[in-house]
Order: structure tokens, then sequence, then C-alpha cells
């Protein structure tokens, strides 16, 4: 084992970007708890009038949470991996510093701005890429950015192999920079006339069909370069690390990293099952969809096989358990995702409740569940401090594990029932139920669902309460711990 | 071996990444553009009072609850009429067809709704359709539409795209000098069949109320 002694890392980035992290995690979070809320007691609607309505803050929840916390997450747990399994730090070129640290600034400001954007209703109304196009700029540039930050500390490595988590890191940054550019293709209209309207304003570049394919080509892939790429790269540095245990196979590694990068694209096109897109289209969507539980269900069982031989860590040590539930929920969520896409399957779960449901059991049991536990592992070493509570953590793991529960179950038979409903005809053929009766009949699993969102919220605070003292009055340690992470 | 090479040499590490995830688009997405991207014989572009109204329904992100995709069962043609053909989206930058039914499905509602409806539910929409849970989206009736933006959109997707709009349709400030009474006219129409006060003395003076121009594409929508 090559010892880390020598080299002394640079973590002032992954602290910034971990702060953010938490900051923008705990905004997404709230907001997506008022209009979870909102949808089982309307009159929560007119909190702040015209900018308080479900429509105005749903894109803010989503991209607060996707390019807030988890990108965020994203560039934390990079600069804190990548100097250390290229062997080199952050501080020996002044040049990656500064370009970190511009970009850090671009992107929070970028952010902040963005998502006041959306807010006053400036949205290209594409999901997931609603920026309009001067924030599709920054992003861009932000984007280019991490790319440089990326490349160039490979550049500068000691360790000549790139460790599977810069695999996963670098397929994130090509991934997330295609299908952003050609999705967000627009031509700003003021400038194609002369000066005529808002500045803002932009007009996509693909029309109707054509569109809406490169829309869920993005919309699924972003999922997939955003919430699972770069995940899967966090959990192969993390999990090894925080147990102590070698990766399980590197040739399971290699065959489900070369097979997600393959398959995974061809699946957008699930999103339009039953729509006008070409039908060998919808067909070619469906049929990647269930290849894609291979290369998921590899990483998953790879990381669930290097804990062979120390399931007794699962027990008196909670970020294992974070780490092995989050790889728990990303097999869920991987095979829940190809039976969507069937075709008979996807005709009753498609515009119903079971598809938030899908996506939640995902990010919140496995894209948060990875984020948090990469924090709590990062923090007594970036801060030199033990985690302040492990209590706490306990605690918090069951609460938010609870919740993610009851919101994925509330939303399945709220899906399903909605689904059946709209489909439900009497013995003449007649359609049985008028659309509001499909609605009314959800309340009930609409109110869960909010409760859900109160607890991980709750358990989110947990986690940011405990982060802040481990910061301030956790037990300072002398050395850097090497694996398990110490806690009181 | 291979992949160990592949390994200590990231250029060629990253170039086989990018190669790998552009088979799917290219294979999958590519083609489409050439065959669905064309339109319905007797498809007409939205008017700017429509595009207008387009454009409220993305400010206030409509699509985030309702979907413009009838799909091919007997149980949505009869709920909702025909089911859709991708020759009359052919004009939609960008296509709202949505992804989530939290309310009805939209894309044939001027065939069954009337502009008198509209009014009445988007000022309170359980006092119409008791048990809904749909906000009221009051400040449509006091913020104004931008027609003008939605008059240098079509003429951007006219010089752009070829989408059909007439000569009249030019970059020019003298050209939208020109072509706003006819969205006003338009817009007046639209508040002739309405009964709020404030609405119609708006655009009795030359304003387009938001609401109006939702209602007037909403219409469109058949």
């Amino acid at each position: 084992m090559q010892s880390n002694a020598a080299l002394e890392y640079d973590y002032s980035l992954s602290k910034k970007f971990t702060f953010l992290t938490i900051l923008f995690g705990f905004l997404g979070m709230l907001v997506g708890t008022i209009i979870a809320a909102q949808m089982a007691f309307p009159e929560l609607n007119y909190l702040l009038g015209e900018y308080g309505t479900f429509s105005r803050l749903r894109p803010i929840h989503t991209n607060t949470v996707v390019f807030g916390f988890t990108v965020s997450g994203i560039f934390a747990t990079w600069y804190y991996i990548g100097q250390r399994v290229l062997k080199v730090s952050m501080a020996e070129s002044k040049f990656l510093m500064f370009i970190g640290n511009l970009m850090f600034w671009l992107y929070f400001v970028g952010a902040l701005l963005a998502t006041i954007s959306l807010l006053f209703g400036v949205s290209s109304s594409k999901e997931y890429a609603q920026y309009e196009w001067p924030f599709d700029l920054v992003v861009v540039v932000v984007w280019v950015l991490w790319g440089v930050s990326v490349m160039g500390l490979i550049g500068i490595r000691r360790e000549k192999a790139l460790y599977i988590s810069v695999w996963y890191y670098l397929a994130c940054f090509l991934g997330i920079a295609m299908l952003y550019l050609f999705n967000n293709m627009a031509i700003p209209t003021y400038f194609a006339t002369e000066g005529l309207g808002n500045i803002l304003h932009s007009v996509s570049m693909y029309s109707g069909t054509n569109d809406a394919l490169v829309q869920w080509w993005y919309g699924h892939n972003a999922v997939a370069f955003g919430f699972t790429v770069p995940i899967v790269g966090m959990i192969y540095y993390f999990l090894p690390k925080e147990s102590g245990q070698a990766i399980y196979s590197y040739k399971l590694s290699l065959l489900s990293f070369w097979g997600l990068m393959f398959v995974y694209l061809w699946a957008g096109s699930h999103h339009l099952l039953w729509s006008t897109v070409p039908d060998w289209m919808q067909t070619m969507g469906s049929a990647f969809s269930v290849v894609l539980i291979l290369p998921s269900w590899g990483s998953a069982i790879n990381m669930l096989l290097t804990m062979k031989g120390e399931w007794n860590q699962l027990t008196d040590n909670p970020l294992i358990k974070f780490m092995v539930l989050a790889s728990t929920f990303y097999m869920l969520s991987t095979i829940e995702g190809p039976i969507q896409a069937i075709r008979s399957v996807n005709a009753i779960a498609h515009f119903t409740d079971w598809i938030p449901g899908h996506v939640h059991d995902g990010v919140l049991g496995w894209v948060v569940f990875m984020i948090m536990a990469a924090i709590f592992h990062m923090a007594p070493r970036m801060f030199r401090r033990e985690i302040y509570s492990k209590k706490l953590m306990e605690a918090q793991f069951w609460l938010q594990t609870i919740a993610v529960v009851l919101y994925f179950t509330s939303m399945w038979i709220a899906g399903i029932t909605q689904g059946m409903m709209w489909r439900a005809v009497d013995e003449y053929g007649n359609l049985m139920y008028s659309f509001i009766d499909t609605v009314t009949v959800l309340h009930p699993y609409y109110a869960i669902r909010a409760l859900s969102g109160v607890m991980y919220l709750v358990g989110f605070l947990m986690f940011a309460y405990n982060i802040y003292k481990t910061m301030t009055s956790g037990r300072q340690l002398s050395e850097e711990p090497q694996f398990r992470t110490p806690m009181a | 071996m291979f992949f160990h090479w592949l390994e200590k040499n990231p250029f060629f590490f990253a170039a086989a990444i990018s190669i790998v995830i552009s088979f799917a688009g290219l294979i999958e997405i590519v083609p489409n553009f050439a065959k669905a991207g064309k339109p319905l014989v007797d498809l007409k572009p939205r008017t700017v009072l429509e595009l207008a109204g387009k454009n409220v329904y993305m400010k206030d992100n409509c699509m985030s609850c309702h979907s413009q995709m009838i799909r091919p069962f007997k149980s949505e043609t009869d709920r909702y009429g025909d089911y859709s053909l991708s020759g009359e989206y052919a004009y939609d930058r960008p296509f709202l067809w949505g992804s989530k039914r939290t309310g009805p499905d939209l894309h044939r509602i001027g065939n069954y709704r009337s502009t008198d409806w509209h009014e009445n539910h988007m000022f309170a929409p359980a006092d119409i359709v008791p048990g809904s849970i749909m906000p009221a989206y009051k400040h449509q009736f006091t913020n104004l539409a931008d027609i003008e933006t939605a008059y240098a959109e079509a003429v951007t997707v006219k010089n752009a795209f070829h989408t059909p709009y007439g000569p009249e349709f030019k970059r020019t400030r003298a050209a939208w000098d020109a072509h706003r009474p006819k969205v006003l006219a338009d817009a007046k129409a639209i508040a002739d069949d309405m009964k709020n006060k404030d609405v119609k003395e708006a655009v009795a003076n030359g304003q387009v109320p938001e609401i109006v121009a939702l209602i007037a594409y909403l219409n469109s929508l058949k």
C-alpha cells in the first residue's frame, strides 16, 4: 500500500463546494417539500403571490437539486478524490487553483442568478434545461473551466494509471458537455431582429418531434451523466477507502463502465413511448433500457461484493450503512426504470406520479445518500476533526430511509391508481371517471409524500448540523485518518 | 492488455468515451431530422397573439402539470379527441408535450373549452372544477403579455427555419409597428367574449393582458 504521507493535499476548493452542496441541497429540498405539500393542500400556492405557484417553483426545485446540489457535490468530491488518486496536490499548480476559484465564484453567482430568473418565469420550458441562453452560456463557461481543472490535474499527475473514479468523472465531463450543448441550441430573438422584444428570449433550433427527441436524449442522459456516472465514481472511491476493502472485481468494473457508456444514451426515447416519435426509436429505447440493467447492476453488485466477509462493518459504521443502502437503492431504481420502459407498463405509468416516485427513490436513496456519505468521509480529513456525533448520524439514517420508503410507496400507489382510473371503462365501454375524480382520489398519497418530504428535509438538516459541529467543535485529530472515519 | 494501456493514456481514454457515447445520438436521433420535421399539409403557424400566449404558457410553466400529447388509446381519444400527429407540432419551438398529467391533456382543448370558461377557470379553478388542486392565476389578468417579443420570435423562425409567415414579417421596428394593430384586433376579439372589466379596459387602451394572449393560444389548440 502506497503511503500518502509525503503529499499535503489542498482541500480549499473541496471545502468551498461542500458548503455549496449543503446550501443548495437545503434550498432544493425545501422547495421540493413545499411543492409536494402544495399538491396535497393547494392553499399553499398563494404564499408568495405570482412567484409561489407550483408551476413556477417546480423548475426551481429540479434545477437547484440537479445543478446546485448534485453538481456541487460532484465538484466537491472531484477536488478531493482527483488529487488523491492522481497523487498530486492542487497546491502544486497556481494555474489550476486560479481556474478552480474562478469557476467556484462564477458557478455560485451564476446559479443564484439563474434560480432567480426561473422565479420570474424566464424559462425555455425544456425540462432540466429551463435556463435561458445567457445562463446557458455561464453554465458552459463553468463546465469548460471544470474540464480544464480535470484535464489539468490529469496532465500533472504522478500516478500514471487512471483509477476507476477518474474514468467516471471524465465521462461526466464529456457527456454533460455534449448533451447540454446540443439540447440548448437556441436563437436569441432580440439579436435575430433589430433589437425587438426581450433580450433574454430565445427560440429552440429544433421543432416539435425533433425537439422532443433531442430534449429526452438530453433529459434522460443528464440523469445518466449527472446522477449516475459521477455518483458511481464516488462510491468506487469512498466505499473501499472507508471499509479498507479492495474493489471486488476489476473486470466487472470495466464491463459496467464501458457498458454504461455505450448503452445509456440509447434509452432516452423511452420517455417518448406512444408519442409521435417513430416506432423503431421507441422500440430501441425500450430494448436498451432493459439491457441497461446489466451495467447498472454490474456496478452495484461490484460494490456489495466489495463488502464480502466484512459485513460486520455494517452494524458498527453508519457511513458504510449509507453507502450500502445507496447501492441498494441504485439497484432498485435501475430495475424499476426498465420496467417502466416496457411499452405496456409505460402505457399506464407515463404521465402519472409513478414517474416522480421512480426519480426520487433513485435521487433520495442513491444520489443524496452517496453525496452525504462522501461528505461525512471527507469532513474529518478536510478539517482534521472527528465527526461530531455518530448517534445523530444513525438517527438521520433511519429517518431518511423511512422517508424514502414512504415517498416511493405512496407514489407507486398514486401512479398506478391514476393510470388505471384514466383507462377504466364501464360495461358499455364508456369512461368511468372524469379527470377530476382521478385527482381527488390521490389526496392521501400526496399528503403522505409531503410528510416524507418533511422527514427527509429534517434528516438533511441533521446532516448539515452534524457537519457544522464537526467543523467547529469536533475533537481535533493529530493526523489524517487512513480508513474508517473517526466519529464520536 | 488494451484497457491497461488505455488507462495510462488519458487523451485516448477521453476520445474512446466520446466515440462510445456518440453512437446513440448519431444513429437514433439524427435520421429523424430528415423526416419527421415536416408539417401537415394545411398547418398554419401561430399568430403573434397566440405566440405571446404560448410564451405565457411557458412563463407560468403550465407544462409541469399538463401534457399536449394524446396517445393512440381509446381511453385517451374518448377523453381528449383524435390522437396527436407528428406533423401538427412542426412549428412548435419548443415542443410542449409535457411529461406529467397532474391536470388533463390540453392538445385539443380549443375544441371543447371556450374563452368564457378559461376566463373563469384561470381566475378561480376550484370554483369551476370542484376539488381542483390547480392554483389560480390571477396575476395573468393584470400582467401584460409581451407581444413585441412574440413578433420577434415569429420573424426569427421565419428567417431561420422558413416557417411560413407572410412577407410583412420583417426584422425592423417599422414592420412591427405596422403589424401591431393586427395583434390588438385579435386581442379585442378575445376580450369581447370576456367579462373582466379591467381586462376589457386594458385591451381598449391598446394593451394585452397575459390572460388574453393565453386564451388565444389555448383556443388555437385543436
